[in-house]
């Protein structure tokens, strides 16, 4: 857009200075809080005190592997079912599609109502650690990970590939995990990267059923120790950006791929 | 999609799904796990909800938890969640539109769209509960510009009450996260605005304002209105947010849920938290169905 006249710049810039600062200032005013000391001096207390409660560290640490696990269950429900239905089954598609993108419709908080008596049996045949967690969280990323993998899916000739590699003597799991996978792997990667960022920043669905994550964790710290909570609360904002400013990048390459192919 | 060969390819493999009754039953053998998984963590739970809403506490057919909906306590909580999700989504959908131009008019690759499309998918899809601290950071009791004012200019942000802690000041914490989804939604419609119908308007006379007025209004309209529609969809349904702000009180209907769910209730009556789902349901369905066909219509003017 070359044609940018004075009156729309200096609209821009208006617009992005305002909104900049109001986004901003949350931000600084959240470094700015939880690097208070006593008496108006600056210290790195609260920042530090993130390491020093084994409670905290330990909820980061059943986040990050809920945030694994449930990448991984997603992907691993989807990709062969979505490849699949493609492939031999298009009558299904719609129905796939629509139980994908119900999360969509139906509120968290709507969901573990009904979770929670779904859970008791879980946690009877499974024990109730933390990480029976990921079943929920898998149906909560899977409107994301399906609009991903779909996108992804619909960049390749899947048909072609796909007979030709039955033709040369592939089995289905070859075909799957030496053709599909590896062309689709940005999306893969993509899908991933986003479940991973919802998981992490998850409250309602593990505060309602009472397991510990990193989020509960925080809103129970900040009735105590408000300097602690939003310290961590920063850092998790900033984590949360450096997945999905990463995320940008792979994103534009796969565009750029799909151009080259015409 | 491009080659003759593709589509004869595909119609020859549509055209022989017989390969043999068993084949074709092992064919559907494949999506089981999908469809089993699905069923028993999102199907059966949603349903179980509903069915509830449409139960007494001793599981026998009853229209009393969804009359119950339409007054009271209940009726308000419904109202003022309606009244939050739409101000906010009006608010969010505007700003959200103005700072979505601002970047759409930058360059596509630059560091400023890369940037504000990462923060507004932290801050739209990540927040709830660290936006909750963000704003006690900022405006709390203690907060970075409430202790600004008052030292320096000795103004008192809480004159009129603890207001960030009821719904004046949830709406301005939503509409914290409005925003950044706008962006997400609105950035790829801007997208779709050819730079050719820019120039034809331009040449032949017409100005900025005729361009918007005729061509680029009507063909964003579907999709602003889509995307209103989706944030108050959104707004509905965001529980942790108000969670971690409010923990006196339910104002809106995800707290009367927690409600229930944490044990407040009254005895006998623990179905009326399904039929507030239900209520739920319903609102972010239809919002969301009309949505779809809003999308559905603006998808013309896209390739």
């Amino acid at each position: 857009m070359a044609a940018v006249t004075r009156q729309a710049r200096v609209a821009r810039t208006v617009i992005l200075l305002v909104l900049g600062a109001f986004f901003l200032l949350p931000l600084v005013a959240m470094a700015e809080f939880s690097t208070r000391g006593t008496g108006g001096t600056r210290s790195l207390a609260s920042w530090a005190a993130i390491v020093d409660d084994p409670d905290l560290v330990e909820a980061i640490l059943v986040s990050v592997q809920l945030a694994v696990t449930s990448s991984l269950v997603v992907l691993v429900l989807l990709v062969p079912t979505m490849t699949w239905i493609r492939l031999r089954l298009p009558a299904l598609r719609r129905l796939v599609e629509f139980l994908c993108l119900l999360p969509v419709a139906i509120p968290a908080i709507v969901l573990v109502v009904g979770m929670a008596p779904l859970y008791a049996w879980v946690n009877y045949f499974l024990g109730d650690s933390p990480l029976t967690l990921t079943f929920a969280y898998a149906v909560l990323v899977l409107p994301f990970a399906y609009r991903a993998i779909d996108a992804g899916l619909s960049a390749i000739d899947l048909k072609t590939l796909a007979e030709a590699a039955r033709s040369l003597g592939a089995s289905w799991g070859t075909v799957l995990l030496r053709v599909v996978v590896p062309n689709i792997r940005t999306s893969l990667i993509g899908a991933s990267l986003l479940s991973v960022a919802l998981v992490l920043g998850e409250f309602t669905i593990a505060s309602l059923l009472n397991f510990d994550t990193l989020q509960v964790r925080v809103n129970l710290l900040g009735k105590r120790d408000a300097g602690v909570s939003i310290a961590v609360s920063l850092l998790s904002l900033l984590f949360a950006f450096a997945l999905l400013f990463l995320l940008s990048f792979i994103g534009g390459r796969r565009r750029d791929t799909a151009v080259e192919e015409g | 999609m491009v080659a003759p060969v593709t589509t004869a390819a595909g119609g020859a493999d549509k055209a022989s799904p017989g390969r043999g009754p068993g084949r074709s039953w092992l064919a559907w053998l494949v999506v089981v796990p999908f469809l089993a998984y699905v069923g028993t963590f999102l199907v059966y739970p949603t349903a179980l909800v509903l069915a509830g809403s449409f139960q007494d506490s001793d599981g026998s057919f009853t229209l009393d938890n969804l009359v119950d909906l339409t007054r009271g306590v209940y009726l308000q909580a419904f109202l003022r969640s309606v009244e939050l999700s739409a101000i906010t989504a009006l608010l969010g959908a505007v700003l959200g539109a103005l700072l979505s131009w601002a970047v759409a008019v930058g360059r596509r690759e630059g560091l400023l769209r890369r940037v504000v499309v990462a923060g507004a998918g932290v801050l739209a899809q990540f927040g709830g509960v660290p936006l909750a601290f963000a704003f006690l950071a900022t405006i709390g009791f203690q907060g970075f510009v409430t202790r600004f004012l008052r030292d320096t200019f000795g103004v008192d942000l809480f004159t009129t009450g603890a207001w960030l802690f009821e719904l004046p000041g949830l709406t301005l914490v939503y509409t914290f996260f409005q925003i950044p989804l706008m962006v997400i939604v609105f950035l790829p419609a801007l997208d779709g605005l050819r730079p050719q119908w820019r120039e034809a308007v331009d040449s032949l006379g017409g100005s900025s304002w005729t361009y918007w007025r005729h061509v680029g209004g009507p063909i964003l309209l579907p999709a602003f209105l889509g995307a209103v529609l989706l944030l108050f969809a959104n707004a509905f349904s965001a529980y942790a947010t108000a969670a971690a702000l409010v923990s006196q009180g339910s104002p809106i209907v995800p707290l009367q849920i927690r409600g229930f769910l944490t044990g407040e209730v009254l005895l006998g009556r623990e179905n009326l938290g399904k039929a507030l789902g239900l209520g739920m349901i319903v609102v972010v369905g239809v919002a969301m169905g009309l949505y779809a066909l809003l999308q559905r219509r603006f998808a013309r003017w896209q390739r």
